[in-house]
C-alpha cells in the first residue's frame, strides 16, 4: 500500500509550488457557499445545469425497463389492451353505457385509457423513484427534482408506445379523426404536468412517511373508477359535472376524446378550467414541498 | 489568503435520535405500554401536522455529529481527516459535497467540486459497461461531450475493452471496480472530496488510478479532501490533518504530527473489551457491523494484559443486517506506532443457514498463539469488508492489549530492539 501513496506524496509537495498556474483563472467563475437555507438560491438554474443528469436517469430507467423480459416493450402494448378489451365487454357490453355519440365502445374507452395509464404508470414510478435512487441521494448531490421527472418522462415514453394501439384501432374502425387532433399534445403537456404535480408531492412525503407507499396503489386502483375510463363522462348528471371534474383527470380524459374522436363529444369547458386549475395547484404544492423537504432527503432515505 | 479554496466556519449538524424508553423497564404493565403507544402515536401526529421529522421510539434525542467545526483549506492542498466511527468524518464530507445541509455554520468552496463518497455510484447491473460510463459520468457531473471525449481512454485505463459490451452484473468483482475507477480518475475538478474509496481495488491498479489523478492535479492545483481509516495512507499522501473526535475539531495541523496524536490518544479502550453501542441506529445502511471486540487471556477471561508463554483469542461480535455475499472479517495487529504486523482475514459462509440468522448476532474467536508477539503494546484494528469492493464497518484501532514477559529468554531487555516477532527458527552446523 505504501508504495502507492509514495507517489502521490512527492507530488502534494510539488503542487505547492505549482497551484498558481491556472487555479486562479478558474475559481473566480464559480464559489459555492453552503449554509442552512441556502440552496434556495439558484435552484431552477442548477436544475437546467443538470439536465444531462435527468436525460441519462430517464434513459436508464427505459433501457433497464424491460431488460430480461422476454416480450421486452410489448409489455407497453399488451397491458393496455387488455385493460381495454375488458372494459369494452364489461362497461359497453355487459353494462351497456352509451358511448359518446357514434364512435366505437372500445375505441372511446382507449381513448381514455391512453391518459390514464400514463398518469397512473407516473404517479407509482414517481412515488417510489427517490427511495429507489436512495444510493445516488445519499452519495452525489443533484437537484432531487430531476428524479422524479425522471421517472414521469419515463411513463410518457410508454405512452407514447401505447400510441400504436389506437393508431390501429383507428385503421380497424375506419376512423378519421378531426383537426382536433392537432390539440392533442396541449392535452398530453396537461396530464403530463398533473402526474408531475402529484407525483412529486407524494414522493416527497414518501420519504419522510413511508404511509404513502401503501397509499399509491389505492389511489391507482380506485382512480380507475372514479375517472371516466371505462365509460363516458357525459353519463354523469349535470349537476354534478362540476364536481366530478375536481379530478383533475377527468379534463384531461375528456380532453383526449375530444381531440382524438372529435366530431359528436362536446368539450365542457368549466370542466375544463377547473381541471386545469386543480392540475396548477398541486403542481405548485408539490414542487413546494419538495423544495421545503430536499434538503433533508439523505437524513431521511 | 487569497488562496484559500475551503473555508469552513463553525459547522455543525444535529440529527434527531429516538430511543424506546420500554426496554429499559423490568417488567412491562399492559397500561403502560397503551398509555405510551398512545401519547407516541399523539406526538407522531403533531409532528407530521406540523411537518417535522416522525421519530421512531418515545425519548427523543438531539444528536450533534458535528460541531463548530472550523478549517481552512489552501489550494493544492490534500486534506486527510481522521477520527473514530462516528467522530463526524462522513458527515462533514456529506456537508461538504452538498448531499445534506448544516444544522449551523457556513462553508465557502471555490471551484468545481466533485466527490467520491462510494465507487461506482449509480452504476446498474444490468447495463453494460458502455452505458454504465455514461451514466456514472453524469452522475459525477460530467457532460455528455466530456465523456465521449475521454470514452476511449476510460476503457483502455479499466482494461475492460473486449467487455464493453456485456452487462455489468457479468464483470468480475476487480472488472467492476476497475471500470468504477476509471470513470473516476477521468475526473477533472478543482476540488475532490473522497471518502476511502481509496482503499478498493488491488495495489497496482490504485497505483495507476491515484497516477491519473495526479497528472491532471499537478498541473491545476487540484485541492483533495479525503477520508481514511489507513494512517499510513494518511501519512503519506496528506499535506495537512484534520482530527475528530465526537464530532468536534481536535486538532487541525501538519498530517503527520496529527496522526501521532490520534494514535496515542487516550481514547483507545485499555480494559480489554469494547462494546459499540448504537452502532446499528448510527449507520443503519451497515450490512454488517460489528458490536464488541474483546481480548480472552488463556482462562477465556477477558483481559487487556496476556501473557507472553500463553495463547489468546480475539472474540469478535458481529451482526448482519444484511446478506452480502464474499464478506471477510479481519483482525490486524499493529505496534503502538501503527505499523501493521500481520493481518488475519476469514471470509463467512453465506449459505442459506447464514441468511436465515440476519439481524442476529454472531461470535468469533482468533487464536493468537503463545510465543509469537514481542512482550509490549500493541493495537487491535477489526474490520469486515467485501475485499476490493466496499468496507462494511472499520474500528481501527478498536483496542490496546499488552503482552507481558513471563517467561521468555530475553530477560528484561528492550524488547523492540529484537524485533516485533518470535519465532524459534531452526539452526543447523555444517559438521
Amino acid at each position: 500500500m505504501s508504495t502507492v501513496r509514495n507517489g502521490l506524496v512527492e507530488d502534494a509537495t510539488i503542487k505547492d509550488e505549482n497551484h498558481v498556474l491556472r487555479g486562479d483563472v478558474f475559481r473566480r467563475e464559480r464559489e459555492l457557499i453552503i449554509e442552512p437555507g441556502r440552496s434556495e438560491r439558484h435552484y431552477w438554474r442548477d436544475l437546467w445545469q443538470y439536465r444531462e443528469l435527468f436525460r441519462v436517469l430517464a434513459w436508464r430507467d427505459i433501457s433497464v425497463r424491460y431488460k430480461q423480459t422476454v416480450i421486452g416493450a410489448a409489455w407497453a402494448l399488451i397491458r393496455p389492451f387488455l385493460t381495454m378489451v375488458v372494459f369494452t365487454v364489461i362497461f359497453g357490453k355487459l353494462a351497456g353505457l352509451p358511448s359518446d355519440g357514434a364512435t366505437p365502445y372500445a375505441l372511446m374507452v382507449f381513448a381514455g385509457l391512453l391518459p390514464w395509464s400514463f398518469f397512473a404508470t407516473a404517479l407509482t414510478d414517481t412515488s417510489n423513484s427517490l427511495i429507489g435512487n436512495a444510493n445516488l441521494i445519499s452519495k452525489v448531490y443533484f437537484p432531487r427534482l430531476i428524479v422524479p421527472i425522471a421517472a414521469v418522462m419515463v411513463a410518457f415514453v410508454d405512452f407514447l408506445i401505447s400510441f400504436a394501439i389506437l393508431v390501429a384501432l383507428m385503421v380497424w374502425y375506419q376512423f378519421v379523426p378531426g383537426w382536433q387532433v392537432l390539440l392533442l399534445p396541449v392535452f398530453a403537456g396537461i396530464a403530463f404536468m398533473a402526474s408531475l404535480g402529484v407525483g412529486v408531492w407524494i414522493t416527497a412525503l414518501n420519504v419522510k412517511y413511508r404511509d404513502f407507499r401503501y397509499i399509491i396503489p389505492f389511489i391507482v386502483q380506485l382512480g380507475l373508477y372514479v375517472s371516466p375510463v371505462g365509460f363516458s363522462s357525459s353519463i354523469v348528471p349535470d349537476q354534478w359535472r362540476l364536481v366530478y371534474s375536481l379530478n383533475p383527470m377527468v379534463g384531461v380524459i375528456d380532453g383526449f376524446r375530444w381531440c382524438l374522436l372529435g366530431g359528436d363529444t362536446r368539450l365542457y369547458w368549466p370542466g375544463l378550467v377547473l381541471s386545469l386549475a386543480v392540475t396548477g395547484f398541486f403542481l405548485w404544492l408539490g414542487i413546494r414541498q419538495f423544495r421545503k423537504m430536499e434538503n433533508h432527503f439523505a437524513d431521511l432515505i | 489568503m487569497s488562496d484559500t479554496v475551503i473555508a469552513v466556519e463553525n459547522i455543525s449538524k444535529s440529527y434527531l435520535v429516538g430511543h424506546q424508553s420500554g426496554q429499559r423497564e423490568r417488567y412491562t404493565a399492559l397500561r403502560d405500554v397503551i398509555v405510551r403507544e398512545a401519547r407516541n402515536y399523539a406526538r407522531k401526529t403533531v409532528d407530521f401536522i406540523r411537518g417535522r421529522q416522525i421519530v421512531q421510539g418515545d425519548e427523543i434525542e438531539e444528536f450533534w455529529a458535528l460541531q463548530d467545526v472550523s478549517f481552512e483549506v489552501k489550494q493544492g492542498e490534500v486534506l486527510g481527516i481522521i477520527g473514530r466511527n462516528g467522530a463526524g468524518k462522513s458527515t462533514l464530507l456529506k456537508i461538504l459535497s452538498r448531499i445534506t445541509e448544516p444544522t449551523r455554520g457556513r462553508a465557502v468552496l471555490r471551484g468545481r467540486v466533485a466527490s467520491l463518497l462510494e465507487v461506482g455510484t449509480g452504476f446498474h447491473p444490468e447495463l453494460t459497461g458502455r452505458e454504465n460510463i455514461f451514466l456514472n459520468g453524469a452522475i459525477l457531473g460530467m457532460a455528455h461531450k466530456e465523456i465521449a471525449r475521454k470514452f476511449d481512454e476510460i476503457v483502455a485505463f479499466a482494461e475492460v475493452e473486449q467487455f464493453i459490451d456485456t452487462p455489468v452484473k457479468r464483470y468480475s468483482s476487480g472488472m467492476y471496480v476497475r471500470l468504477a475507477f476509471a470513470v473516476a480518475a477521468h475526473l477533472e475538478p478543482e476540488i475532490l472530496v473522497v471518502d476511502e474509496v481509496l482503499a478498493v481495488g488491488d495495489a497496482e491498479f490504485q497505483k495507476k488510478c491515484l497516477g491519473k489523478m495526479d497528472e491532471a492535479s499537478r498541473r491545476e492545483g487540484r485541492t483533495v479532501i479525503l477520508v481514511s481509516h489507513n494512517m499510513s495512507a494518511i501519512n503519506s499522501l496528506c499535506s495537512k490533518g484534520l482530527y475528530l473526535q465526537r464530532g468536534r475539531l481536535q486538532r487541525v495541523g501538519d498530517a503527520r504530527s496529527v496522526v501521532a496524536e490520534y494514535l496515542a490518544c487516550a481514547e483507545v479502550e485499555k480494559s480489554g473489551q469494547m462494546i459499540f453501542v448504537g452502532e446499528a441506529d448510527q449507520q443503519p445502511s451497515k450490512s454488517i457491523y460489528f458490536t464488541s471486540v474483546s481480548i480472552l487471556n488463556h482462562e477465556r477471561m477477558v483481559s487487556s494484559q496476556v501473557q507472553v508463554t500463553k495463547p489468546f483469542h480475539v472474540c469478535l461480535r458481529y451482526a448482519v443486517a444484511r446478506r452480502v455475499s464474499g464478506v471477510e472479517l479481519g483482525v490486524r495487529i499493529e505496534t503502538s506506532d501503527g505499523i501493521a504486523i500481520f493481518s488475519s482475514t476469514h471470509r463467512l459462509p453465506c449459505d442459506k443457514d447464514h441468511a436465515s440468522q440476519e439481524r442476529q448476532q454472531a461470535t468469533c474467536y482468533v487464536e493468537i498463539p503463545a510465543m509469537f508477539l514481542m512482550p509490549g503494546s500493541y493495537f487491535i484494528t477489526i474490520f469486515a469488508h467485501t475485499p476490493m469492493i466496499e468496507f462494511h464497518d472499520v474500528h481501527e484501532p478498536a483496542l490496546r492489549f499488552e503482552i507481558v514477559d513471563d517467561g521468555t529468554p530475553f530477560g528484561h531487555r528492550n524488547y523492540r530492539h529484537l524485533g516485533l516477532i518470535m519465532t524459534d527458527l531452526p539452526w543447523r552446523f555444517d559438521q
